[in-house]
């Protein structure tokens, strides 16, 4: 009886986050052995692995998953390279501090769709863009980025979008950095790259972890920013997995292979997750 | 000729002056304590020594070589700090290379450097773990043991006890005392603590609002202080000090001309306690604190002064008790309306 009641009082929560994560699951799972395409509503019944054969086929599999891991990667790289140089440059104080810092943590408040918009016409577009302007200045012919280099583009407008999150997470790490030590490390005679390599990086190396995992987590799905600048174009040069998910489901109405999309790229997610648990798990368990 | 020199000294942070204008010698080999109470300035000047900070005047001589605006690391001096400092990320032994792996030192040498210090420190076991692995005191040996790898001309101390427990920092302060007769290094060390100060300097500068009130061994402050100021920093309890004018007394019994205005100082064991009606005047117990060795007597007199006496016998007294009291004149300390020392015969 002691144990029913408690029991009894959880259920709705359990209940509820249990079917919020199964019925999904569940339901991916049946779509994606049953023939379930809107263009052919007559054509149903079970058909095995046949989605998984057809997504994979796909002539543009292999270029989605490519992108989709250069993608995640490219982005990563980026921020955290950048975002570590911006946070040891506003480390120190210096007037206008708080401003600065305020103006390099604003992009994370702009909505994807609106950060797409803002790059494609404003910045990248070769007529009147910034970049277009900037080109013709110095007297070179502007670059047509969304259609030369549509997925470099992408990572750019991405890699914009989260290196305020990425240079959030450093400086508060930095700030909690012991300053004895780097006096010690002076009077040892470390000059400021030394000091770089053996007290700030080892230093930093949690919230290297905390910003890969959480970013890759979020990359994996990047959906807003392609579908607003290049559609996944040229071809599918700039296709990820989840637009080529989005392309089988509603512009080929074809729910059976989008579901077994959905299923691979859990799988990937998966794949992807364990390597990098592997690689930056050590710094979590300091 | 001194081997460090400190001559006129000053530090400015903003509108703050924290340094007025230091002047001090250090001889080779001498262990120094700086000492005082907080924010009298002690570890600004530490740190001006080591480099951490830039004088705003003044020059600092190392070995008769003009070293004030040198870089820390030029300087040839080792720091312990009050936290340890230890880089967190590396082993003891990488720890404790570190500074010579910097200097590009030959592996071999760098090796047997580490070694020896390791054995004087008895860390040899531990050279593989990292800093966190360590307790408090074998953290502290290892920041001591990052100096002495480095054979600096001078070692200097920030507060580095003020992290242990009571039963490590007395053990710790003797290791310290021993590695110093040991090493034969000339020797910086910070603290507020004037036990500290007293048990292991050669020489103690009792510093206040920035400026040197006292250099001298430790025997030498605490039977010669120079001004109230250090009479009352260094001893406990604290030296009893009595209004002049409560004392007029004494002072016709004595045949001492007590400074008018001024003020008596009294060493807790300069009061002594004797049967009603048979001391210099009349007090009632207040406390008493029987320490084992040592009792200490909390008395008030009936003119509202508040005296401590210390005995080395044991007390029936109790609280209540009425007593009178006798004090040793010939240690008493008198001070004028300043604070400074007075002349009375």
């Amino acid at each position: 009886m002691k144990r029913l009641l408690p029991r009894l009082l959880m259920a709705p929560a359990i209940g509820t986050l249990f079917l919020w994560m199964i019925v999904p699951l569940v339901m991916s799972i049946y779509f994606s052995v049953i023939r379930y395409n809107l263009m052919q509503p007559d054509q149903v019944g079970f058909i095995g692995l046949e989605n998984f054969e057809y997504f994979i086929t796909d002539p543009s599999f292999m270029t989605a998953t490519m992108n989709t891991l250069l993608l995640v990667g490219s982005v990563i790289v980026i921020t955290v390279v950048f975002g570590t140089l911006i946070a040891l440059l506003t480390d120190d104080p210096f007037p206008g501090r708080n401003i600065v810092r305020i103006l390099l943590i604003s992009p994370f408040f702009v909505m994807p769709t609106v950060n797409a918009l803002l790059w494609k016409h404003m910045m990248m577009n070769p007529i009147y863009g910034v970049l277009a302007q900037v080109w013709m200045f110095f007297g070179f012919t502007p670059v047509d980025w969304l259609t030369d280099w549509p997925l470099w583009s992408v990572i750019l407008i991405v890699s914009w979008q989260w290196l305020p999150f990425a240079t959030l997470i450093f400086v508060t790490s930095l700030q909690s950095m012991d300053r004895e030590q780097l006096e010690a490390s002076r009077m040892d005679g470390a000059n400021y790259l030394q000091q770089l390599r053996y007290l700030y990086i080892p230093h930093l190396g949690r919230s290297f972890a905390v910003v890969v995992m959480i970013e890759m987590i979020f990359l994996l799905s990047v959906f807003a920013e392609i579908y607003t600048t290049t559609g996944g174009g040229p071809g599918d040069a700039s296709t990820n997995i989840a637009f080529l998910i989005f392309k089988q489901a509603l512009l080929n109405f074809d729910a059976g292979v989008a579901s077994a999309g959905a299923l691979f790229a859990v799988v990937l997610a998966n794949i992807a997750g364990v390597f990098l648990i592997r690689m930056v798990g050590k710094n979590l368990d300091k | 000729m001194a081997y460090l020199q400190l001559r006129g000294i000053e530090k400015t942070f903003g509108e703050q002056r924290v340094i007025k204008g230091v002047n001090l010698e250090v001889q080779p080999g001498e262990f120094v304590v700086f000492v005082g109470p907080s924010g009298c300035g002690k570890s600004t000047l530490l740190r001006l020594i080591a480099g951490l900070e830039t004088a705003t005047a003044g020059t600092i001589l190392l070995e008769g070589r003009d070293i004030t605006n040198l870089p820390s690391s030029k300087r040839d001096l080792a720091m312990v700090f009050q936290s340890y400092a230890l880089y967190p990320h590396m082993s003891v032994y990488e720890n404790m290379s570190f500074a010579l792996k910097l200097a590009k030192a030959d592996p071999a040498l760098i090796e047997e450097k580490v070694s020896r210090a390791a054995k004087i420190l008895n860390l040899n076991d531990y050279l593989m773990r990292t800093p966190k692995e360590l307790s408090g005191g074998q953290r502290q040996r290892v920041a001591i043991g990052r100096a002495i790898v480095r054979a600096p001309k001078v070692f200097l101390f920030d507060e580095p006890l003020s992290n242990l427990d009571a039963a490590l920092r007395g053990q710790t302060r003797i290791e310290i005392a021993k590695l110093h007769r040991d090493l034969g290094a000339t020797t910086i060390y910070v603290t507020h603590d004037q036990v500290e100060a007293m048990t292991l300097a050669d020489r103690v500068v009792v510093l206040r609002d920035g400026l040197v009130e006292q250099v001298g061994t430790p025997l030498e402050l605490y039977d010669r202080p120079a001004n109230q100021f250090v009479a009352q920093f260094i001893g406990t309890p604290q030296m009893n000090m009595v209004a002049a004018a409560n004392l007029k007394a004494l002072g016709s019994k004595s045949g001492l001309k007590i400074p008018e205005g001024g003020y008596v100082g009294l060493r807790p064991e300069s009061v002594i306690l004797v049967a009603p009606g048979e001391g210099e005047f009349e007090a009632k117990v207040e406390l008493v604190e029987a320490l084992g060795a040592e009792t200490l007597i909390y008395v008030s007199t009936a003119w509202g002064a508040q005296l401590v006496a210390r005995q080395t016998s044991r007390t029936p007294l109790t609280a209540g008790a009425n007593v009178g009291v006798k004090i040793d004149t010939s240690t008493a300390h008198f001070f004028d309306a300043k604070g400074r020392v007075a002349a009375v015969n």
